[in-house]
C-alpha cells in the first residue's frame, strides 16, 4: 500500500504542475539576478499592484490607441496562457483609494484613475463576491481586505463560490482573475482581531490557491505570479514586515512560480518548514541551532495549496527529521496536513515524530501575545529535542 | 459626558507614554449620544457597542478603574485584562462587549432583545421590559448584518433600538462616497421600524429622541432606529494620523462640541453657575487621575491565565498525555517562553 502509494507519488510529480508552461517557465519565473532598489514589504506590494495594473494588455492597447508614441503590446511576450489576454485589471478594498491603511496601495488611484482602482463600502462577502462577478466576466480583480481577520464574511463566497465556480459550470466561466490580498499575522499589538492566521481554513478547499510571501523580493515576484494565474488565489501578507523587512528589490517585472517551495538554508540534521513572518524566527532558531552542531535545512513553503510536497519528501529523505512551525494554533492548523503527508510518504525514514511549534489552542490573545507565539526558544528547544530523540 | 471626554483624552496620553498598547479607538465628540441614550436606561437594561467603546462602559456604569485597568491590561479590569480597549463587557452593568468587528454586535443585540421580550411574554414575567440598544456607525450601514438584524426585530417586534453614530467617516472612506443613500434613518421604515434623524452634537435633543424611542419599546411596539449625525474630533484610532479630513469640516464642528454647548445652554438658562460646572470638572479630573493609579498600581495578569476561559470547562486544556490537566504542568508555560 505504501509502495502504491509513492509510485502514485512520484508519477504526479514527473507529470509536473498544471499551470506550469515549460517554454516560458525558465524565461519568466526568475528572480532578476542583481540589483534593485533597497525597499520594504509595503512598498514591493505597491510595485507589483502598479505593475499589474500596467501591464494589463488591454490597458495598454488603450493607452496606445490614444496616443502614437505608446508601443502597442506584444502579447507574444506573455505566458502563452495569457495569449488571447483581455482582461481588465480592478483593485479595490475598503480604503485603498488614500492608500490603504498600510499604504501598500498609494499612487495607484492616482496613476490609473478612479475607474480602475476603487473604495468599497463596508462589506467583505460584497467585495469578494463582487470580485468573483468581476473575474467571471474575464476581468482581473484584486480585492483588498482590511485584514484577514475580516475575511470570515466573505469565507462563504470564497468557498462555496470562488473555488467552484470552474468547476460546476463545466469549464464555461471561471474566476481566475480573483486575487484576494489580505494582511496576515501577528504584530505584537493586534490582539484578537488584527492578528489571526487563518490559511488553514483556505487550505481545506480544493480549487483555490493559498500563497505566502516572507519577504518584499518573494513578495513582489508572487504577488504578479498570483495575479496573472488562471485560479482563484488568497494572498496572505505578514503584516509586521510591512516596514521591518528590508531587502533589495529589482525594480522589474518578474515572477515567482507558484507551488514551488523553496530551501533557503542547506543542511542536514533536521527539516525545519515554514511560511511568511515566521521564516525569520525559524531561521534565526536554526543559527542558534548551528551553534550547538545541529545542521537544519530550511524551507519555505511560499504556497499552501497546492503545496510542494516532492521538495519537503526530498529533504525529509535527506535529513530524517522533520519540524514545522506556524504562527496559527497547531490543532488543525496547517502544520497537521504537511505531518500527515510527510509521515505517509516518509514513514521508514523518520527517525524521530514530526514536531509542530505553532501557536496555543487559545483565541489569539492580547496581553499574553510573547506566550502564545511560537518563539525562537521554543524552536530551537524543539529542534534539539527532535534531533536527540 | 464630561468623564468620557477627560478619560478619553487621559487615554491618549496614557497610549503615547507606552502604558497602553494596541489599537485604541477614542470617542471624543460624540459623547451626547452615548450619555443622551445610555443615561436613560435602567441597570438592567443591556448595551451593545463596538470598538469605541470605552464612554458607552462609563456610561453604563463600569467604573473608570475598571476601564482604565482593562486598557492597562492589567487583571483587574473588567474583562480581568483579555479584552483591553476593544472588548469592552460587564455583567452587572449589561454591557454586552465592544465588537472590533463592525456589524458583529448587532445580532448580539437583537439575541439579547429576543430573550427580554420573550421573558415578558411567553415566561410571564409582567415587569421584564428591557430594552437593548446597539451602538454602531455609518460604515456598519452598508454591512449585510444590519439588514438581516434589521429584518429580523421589525420583523418579530423586538424592544431595541439601532442607534447610528454617523460621524461621516469609516477610517479613511466618507459615508457619503461609500453609500447609495446617505440618509440612513430612511432604512428603518423600508422595514416597518420608524427611522428618526437627530443632531447628535446636541445631548438634550438626544435624550428627547432616546426617551420616546426608548419607551416606546419598552411597551411593546417594537424597535427603532436612530440615526445621530456626530462628529470624532480625533482620527479614527491612536495610529490614524487623521489627514483627510477637511480642516474646514473639523473646525465646524468643533464649534458644536457637546460639552461646551451644554455649558452654554446651563449657564444661560440659570441651570448651573460656572463655580459649580469648575468643581464638576475637577471632580472627573481626580475620578481620572485616580483610574490611572489604580490601574498603575494592579498587577499584570498571571501567566496562567492565558489558558483561562477558552472552555467552559475552568481547566481550559483538557488532559495531557499524563493523564492530568495540562494547565496543572507547571512546566506548561515555563522555561521557554521568550518575553
Amino acid at each position: 500500500m505504501a509502495s502504491a502509494l509513492r509510485r502514485l507519488g512520484s508519477a504526479a510529480a514527473r507529470r509536473g504542475l498544471s499551470t506550469a508552461c515549460e517554454d516560458t517557465k525558465k524565461s519568466l519565473f526568475q528572480l532578476p539576478q542583481a540589483g534593485g532598489k533597497s525597499s520594504n514589504l509595503c512598498s514591493a506590494i505597491n510595485q507589483a499592484l502598479h505593475i499589474a495594473l500596467e501591464s494589463d494588455p488591454r490597458y495598454r492597447l488603450v493607452l496606445s490607441e490614444m496616443s502614437p508614441i505608446i508601443p502597442k503590446p506584444n502579447i507574444s511576450l506573455l505566458p502563452s496562457l495569457h495569449a488571447t489576454d483581455n482582461r481588465h485589471s480592478y483593485l479595490f478594498g475598503e480604503d485603498v483609494s488614500f492608500g490603504g491603511v498600510f499604504r501598500c496601495t498609494t499612487g495607484l488611484a492616482d496613476r490609473y484613475g478612479k475607474s480602475r482602482v476603487f473604495n468599497t463600502p463596508l462589506c467583505e462577502q460584497g467585495i469578494v463576491g463582487f470580485g468573483i462577478g468581476l473575474a467571471a466576466m474575464g476581468n482581473r480583480a484584486i480585492a483588498e481586505i482590511q485584514f484577514a481577520d475580516y475575511i470570515f464574511p466573505a469565507f462563504d463566497q470564497i468557498v462555496n463560490e470562488a473555488s467552484k465556480f470552474r468547476y460546476r459550470s463545466g469549464n464555461q466561466f471561471n474566476c481566475g482573475g480573483l486575487t484576494i490580498r489580505a494582511p496576515y499575522g501577528a504584530v505584537g499589538h493586534g490582539g484578537h482581531y488584527h492578528s489571526q492566521s487563518p490559511e488553514a481554513f483556505f487550505c481545506h478547499v480544493p480549487g483555490i490557491k493559498v500563497v505566502i510571501p516572507r519577504s518584499p523580493r518573494q513578495a513582489k515576484g508572487l504577488l504578479l505570479s498570483c495575479i496573472r494565474d488562471p485560479n482563484p488565489v488568497v494572498f496572505f501578507e505578514p503584516k509586521w514586515l510591512y516596514r521591518q523587512a528590508i531587502e533589495e528589490v529589482p525594480e522589474e517585472d518578474y515572477m515567482l512560480p507558484l507551488s514551488e517551495a523553496e530551501v533557503i538554508r542547506e543542511g542536514s540534521d533536521i527539516t525545519v518548514v515554514g511560511w511568511g513572518a515566521q521564516l525569520s524566527i525559524m531561521e534565526q532558531a536554526c543559527a542558534g541551532a548551528e551553534k550547538e552542531g545541529i545542521s537544519c535545512e530550511l524551507i519555505d513553503l511560499k504556497t499552501l495549496i497546492p503545496w510542494d510536497k516532492e521538495t519537503v519528501e526530498a529533504s525529509v529523505r535527506k535529513t530524517g527529521r522533520l519540524l514545522i512551525s506556524h504562527e496559527a494554533p497547531v490543532t488543525g492548523g496547517f502544520g497537521a496536513e504537511i505531518s500527515a503527508s510527510i509521515v505517509e510518504r516518509c514513514f521508514l525514514r523518520l527517525e524521530a515524530p514530526v514536531a509542530r511549534i505553532c501557536g496555543l489552542d487559545t483565541p489569539f490573545p492580547l496581553v499574553f501575545e510573547p506566550f502564545y507565539m511560537p518563539t525562537k526558544n521554543k524552536i530551537l528547544d524543539a529542534i534539539k529535542a527532535t534531533v536527540n530523540y | 459626558m464630561v468623564l468620557g471626554r477627560a478619560f478619553e483624552d487621559m487615554c491618549a496620553q496614557m497610549y503615547y507614554r507606552g502604558k497602553m498598547f494596541g489599537f485604541v479607538h477614542l470617542y471624543n465628540g460624540q459623547e451626547a449620544v452615548s450619555t443622551g441614550f445610555i443615561k436613560l436606561l435602567k441597570k438592567e437594561d443591556s448595551a451593545v457597542s463596538t470598538y469605541r467603546d470605552h464612554v458607552h462602559a462609563l456610561s453604563k456604569g463600569v467604573p473608570a478603574r475598571e476601564v482604565m485597568s482593562e486598557l492597562f491590561g492589567k487583571t483587574t479590569g473588567c474583562c480581568r485584562g483579555q479584552g483591553g480597549s476593544m472588548h469592552m463587557f460587564s455583567k452587572e452593568h449589561n454591557l454586552l462587549g465592544g465588537f472590533a468587528f463592525i456589524g458583529e454586535g448587532i445580532p448580539v443585540a437583537t439575541g439579547a432583545a429576543f430573550s427580554s421580550k420573550y421573558r415578558r411574554e411567553v415566561l410571564g414575567e409582567a415587569d421584564c421590559d428591557h430594552v437593548t440598544l446597539a451602538f454602531f456607525g455609518d460604515g456598519t450601514c452598508n454591512n449585510g448584518q444590519f439588514y438581516e438584524c434589521l429584518n429580523l426585530a421589525a420583523l418579530w417586534k423586538l424592544p431595541i433600538i439601532f442607534v447610528v453614530e454617523n460621524n461621516l467617516w469609516a477610517i479613511g472612506m466618507s459615508h457619503m462616497r461609500a453609500t447609495s443613500d446617505p440618509q440612513i434613518w430612511k432604512k428603518g421604515p423600508a422595514f416597518g421600524m420608524p427611522g428618526v434623524h437627530v443632531d447628535g452634537m446636541d445631548v438634550l435633543k438626544v435624550r428627547e429622541v432616546a426617551k420616546e424611542a426608548i419607551e416606546r419599546a419598552r411597551r411593546g411596539e417594537g424597535p427603532t432606529l436612530v440615526e445621530c449625525e456626530t462628529y470624532r474630533f480625533r482620527g479614527h484610532s491612536l495610529a490614524d494620523p487623521d489627514e483627510l479630513r477637511d480642516p474646514a469640516e473639523k473646525a465646524h464642528y468643533a464649534a458644536r462640541d457637546p460639552i461646551t454647548a451644554l455649558k452654554k445652554y446651563m449657564i444661560e438658562n440659570n441651570l448651573a453657575k460656572e463655580a459649580e460646572l469648575k468643581t464638576i470638572e475637577k471632580k472627573i479630573d481626580e475620578v481620572v487621575e485616580d483610574a490611572v493609579e489604580f490601574a498603575d498600581e494592579s498587577p499584570q495578569p498571571p501567566r496562567s491565565q492565558l489558558l483561562d476561559n477558552v472552555f467552559a470547562d475552568p481547566k481550559g486544556f483538557g488532559i495531557g498525555p499524563d493523564g492530568r490537566y495540562r494547565c496543572e504542568d507547571p512546566k506548561f508555560t515555563e522555561g521557554t517562553a521568550h518575553v
